[in-house]
């Protein structure tokens, strides 16, 4: 695996089920009752947040306690950053202090590529989210709670819904699901799909109900009002119409279909809240399995050797 | 390069009825024993011995596995190691006798690593060691209560377990050199 985790596109299928495939033994000690290895002991990972994020945060910061690193969180409300100092000083900073790996989530696309590489810093620099860039973890841990609800994702159908324009997950999944071999639709109305859509490996398609019946995964997205500075559709009550999962869609998916949402949820806007709580919705079982995946990116990252050369034949004992 | 095949199929399960009914004997029965695997090879040779001492006893005995990659002192030498299966009976370790069961003993570091891995999952009322060849060369002060065969060797060979469950064959073969 590459030293960085910035982008689902530089995965190839082997380091992304390598990725799946640690998680899903990680998984079995959240059921334990000591939910802690000594694996990254003395080892350092710092939060590095400039943009507001609950669940994503903490679910680094759990992954890296239970893998006994410290955990160093730093935010951009109170910090210098507020006083205006740049992300290179910043950067420096936390070098100084001998973090060996900096988890980013930046409001600009592209910070955490600039972080990594700068040279300003020598930690493994992974992505929490970068504008309407990528989300690297997050596709992550979708595909994790597909494959556990669904085994094998080659040629699954995945079904994305709703603001792909603004959103970082939409990017991360549509790569990496497709390096998986699972095929992929992206559901917009027009105006809320990204120019260059047609370069991505995916299907794309206006009409929610058509692809409904034959797809194994609904991922609704949320519609990022905070990013909305233009009239993407004309009103709520539409978009919710035509692009919300409703009762009545619902009841079209395949039985075996699960639902999705990154979160945080608009209840009633893409999802009704009778959906988002049935039995086949996995919504709070991603939040579980995203400590298990933010802890196998951790271990792989940071355990190995600084060099990836090697070869040397392992004693047996 | 030379190999020499040390123990063939029957020599195994020759060792392992032994290691069986060595455990029994030395537990005065089943009651309360666990034996756990250490991946990869150690898992079926678990397996084995307990069906033994489930088939001779009458009585279940349960096996299951134990990873100790997470607790290895050499994770950063060497690049990130995949991670195998950890699966405890569902009886669980508290005050269990525990059998761990490996290969090969060599360093000794691979049992000191189990032996943190098993303080994680609960506290055993005892823990032994069950391996198929001792290979000598400790670093460690640790040795094992039941061994197949003891096998000198230097510290230039290599020792080659293969079984049946990964190999397609039973066989544990010594070759000079790296291997």
């Amino acid at each position: 695996m590459k030293s960085h985790l910035l982008s689902t596109g530089d995965l190839t299928k082997g380091d992304a089920l390598r990725v799946l495939d640690t998680a899903a033994e990680l998984r079995s000690l959240a059921d334990r009752p000591i939910k802690k290895l000594p694996t990254l002991r003395g080892r350092t990972v710092v939060n590095l947040f400039f943009e507001d994020s609950t669940r994503t945060r903490i679910s680094f910061e759990a992954a890296a306690k239970r893998l006994s690193a410290d955990v160093i969180n730093f935010s951009a409300k109170g910090s210098s950053v507020s006083k205006g100092e740049s992300l290179k000083d910043t950067a420096l900073t936390l070098e100084a202090m001998g973090a060996d790996a900096v988890v980013i989530r930046h409001g600009s696309s592209g910070a955490p590529h600039r972080l990594a590489s700068s040279g300003w810093v020598r930690s493994s620099v992974i992505n929490a989210g970068d504008g309407t860039h990528e989300h690297p973890t997050q596709a992550l841990l979708d595909a994790f709670t597909m494959r556990r609800h669904l085994g094998d994702l080659d040629g699954r159908r995945v079904a994305i819904v709703g603001d792909v324009l603004h959103s970082r997950v939409a990017r991360s999944n549509a790569l990496l699901l497709s390096t998986l071999g699972a095929e992929v639709t992206l559901v917009a109305p027009p105006t809320l799909l990204p120019v260059g859509v047609s370069s991505w490996p995916v299907a794309t398609s206006y009409d929610l109900d058509a692809a409904l019946e034959k797809t194994d995964v609904v991922m609704m997205l949320r519609v990022q009002r905070e990013r909305m500075n233009a009239a993407f559709f004309p009103s709520a009550r539409e978009y919710s119409r035509r692009y919300g999962l409703d009762d009545r869609r619902f009841a079209r998916l395949p039985d075996h279909a699960i639902v999705m949402h990154p979160g945080p949820m608009n209840r009633g806007m893409e999802i009704a809240a009778n959906v988002a709580d049935s039995h086949r919705s996995v919504i709070v079982e991603q939040v579980t399995n995203g400590v298990a995946v933010r802890m196998a990116v951790l271990y792989l990252l940071l355990s190995g050797a600084d060099t990836t050369e090697h070869a040397a034949g392992e004693p047996t004992a | 390069m030379s190999t020499r095949v040390v123990l063939d199929r029957s020599d195994i399960a020759r060792a392992l009825t032994r290691i069986a009914h060595e455990i029994l004997e030395r537990n005065k029965g089943p009651g309360d024993v666990l034996v756990l695997g250490i991946p990869t090879r150690g898992v079926p040779l678990a397996t084995r011995v307990a069906a033994t001492m489930t088939s001779v006893e009458g009585v279940e005995v349960p096996a299951g596995a134990l990873d100790i990659t997470m607790y290895r002192d050499d994770l950063r030498l060497q690049p990130a190691r995949a991670l195998a299966r950890t699966e405890i009976p569902p009886r669980g370790v508290d005050d269990a006798v525990v059998v761990l069961v490996d290969d090969v003993l060599f360093s000794g570091r691979t049992i000191r690593a189990a032996l943190d891995a098993l303080n994680d999952v609960g506290r055993p009322r005892a823990v032994q060691l069950a391996v198929l060849v001792d290979r000598g060369h400790r670093q460690l002060p640790i040795r094992a209560d039941f061994v197949g065969k003891n096998l000198p060797t230097s510290l230039t060979e290599t020792v080659q377990v293969r079984l049946q469950e990964y190999d397609g064959v039973d066989s544990v073969a010594i070759s000079a050199g790296r291997g």
